[in-house]
């Protein structure tokens, strides 16, 4: 499980009628980190969504080690864990209640300390018994962010991490990044910002 | 397995009870649609005692449509729903689950305030019973066909219209067959047969919807 690669085959997609890319080739081993670029509109959240097994493409096929991503054993969630433009919170829950319940949803037994120091390096303390309602938009990203670290999956994909974020959490995050490659996890991220994260990274540009 | 479906399962009864007015609005619904029809036909016991089988379950039926939109759609719009598709268990058993948490929230205090409205309506107890065991039967399978309609209407304007549309003239199956059972016993014969033809169609649904359902949302998740 630990060294399986992430390849894409051939990818395209549309959408609507437009074609966003095609002969889409690429292969992510442990450790390393795909950039993914390109301007508004050149369906860089499409690639996102079919990678992570989300969307389908209209052509080619995303392989996780040998397994084509929508069929692998246990779910494409077993192996990926993905963060979209939704922060994915629910507002009546409180942020150490919707980081617990997504956990133990996901098949694992999460503990509450755990949760509670990654809110707390995120820059949250103080905040985890409040509903998730009452926290601005960069906090609620934040919930997210922590959310999706505790998962510890081997492959991340991240869509704009950066928005909304303050210079300190972007700190967090970019080391948090690092020791994830330094443990042979694989990171797929899109972002505007110019990410400045030592490791093994590599870069895709769109359209 | 159970372990994510019983989390599932927990995090919308937790969210229902932070928001009661949504099961609130359902019950609340039914009493008045019921309420209203002695004040529109008139007082006398003996019609309203034939009417109320009918008026009962088209009642029940029209509160829980008007509680479907918000199965999945609260989800989809915050992400949630993505989420789940990341679930590593089978997407027809968590849409089940979300599903079965819709029945207790929505279906159950409909099953439960019955009694009190068919008083209304006048019906005897043995009448009355029938109505709850119908109910009990028939709910379930309301909110399973719902679940379909729920699903394919995720993301349109409008999606609650659409879904009565898609979704009523499926409820007539156990519409007739539950009213009918009430009828049977008001006319003393036996509501056997109507009972068990409920039972099999809950079974049915309750194995083959979660898959329908699945792969709507699938689709319109895509």
């Amino acid at each position: 499980m630990a060294d399986r690669k992430l390849r894409a085959v051939d990818l395209a997609a549309e959408r609507g009628e437009r074609r966003l890319f095609e002969h889409l080739h690429f292969t992510l081993s442990p450790g390393q980190l795909l950039q993914v670029s390109g301007r508004n509109g050149s369906g860089k959240t499409s690639l996102l969504r079919i990678l992570s097994g989300l969307s389908r493409a209209t052509e080619g096929d995303v392989f996780w080690g040998e397994e084509r991503i929508q069929s692998i054993d246990g779910g494409t969630g077993s192996c990926l864990g993905y963060l979209g433009h939704h922060n994915a919170l629910k507002d009546d829950l409180s942020a150490e209640e919707n980081i617990l319940i997504a956990g133990r949803l996901g098949g694992g037994s999460p503990d509450r300390d755990s949760a509670l120091s990654m809110l707390e390096r995120l820059g949250l303390a103080g905040y985890e018994d409040l509903p998730t309602r009452f926290l601005s938009q960069g906090q609620k990203r934040r919930v997210a962010l922590a959310r999706l670290l505790l998962q510890r999956r081997p492959l991340m994909i991240l869509d704009e991490p950066y928005a909304a974020l303050d210079v300190q959490v972007i700190e967090v995050l970019r080391s948090s990044i690092e020791a994830h490659l330094a443990q042979r996890g694989m990171i797929v991220i899109t972002t505007h910002q110019a990410v400045d994260i030592d490791g093994d990274c590599h870069r895709l540009h769109l359209g | 397995m159970f372990h994510s479906l019983f989390a599932l399962l927990r995090r919308d009864l937790i969210l229902a009870l932070r928001r009661p007015q949504d099961a609130l609005t359902v019950v609340g619904f039914f009493v008045v649609v019921v309420a209203l029809f002695p004040l529109g036909i008139g007082p006398d016991p003996e019609f309203l005692r034939s009417l109320a089988p009918g008026v009962l379950w088209v009642a029940a039926l029209l509160a829980v449509m008007l509680s479907l939109e918000r199965l999945f759609s609260d989800d989809y719009r915050d992400g949630t729903l993505e989420q789940l598709l990341l679930v590593p268990e089978p997407l027809g058993l968590l849409v089940l689950t979300k599903t079965f948490a819709h029945w207790l929230i929505t279906g159950l205090p409909l099953v439960l305030i019955s009694p009190l409205l068919a008083i209304q309506l006048n019906l005897r107890a043995d009448e009355i019973v029938m109505l709850m065991l119908a109910l009990l039967l028939g709910t379930p399978i309301l909110s399973l066909i719902g679940s379909i309609g729920a699903a394919l209407t995720l993301g349109l304007r409008g999606g609650g219209v659409l879904i009565a549309l898609l979704i009523l003239p499926l409820y007539a199956p156990p519409l007739i067959l539950g009213a009918g059972a009430v009828d049977a016993v008001m006319h003393g014969s036996s509501a056997q047969a109507h009972l068990s033809l409920l039972g099999a169609m809950m079974v049915f649904a309750l194995f083959a919807t979660p898959w329908a359902t699945a792969a709507a949302v699938r689709i319109m998740l895509d």
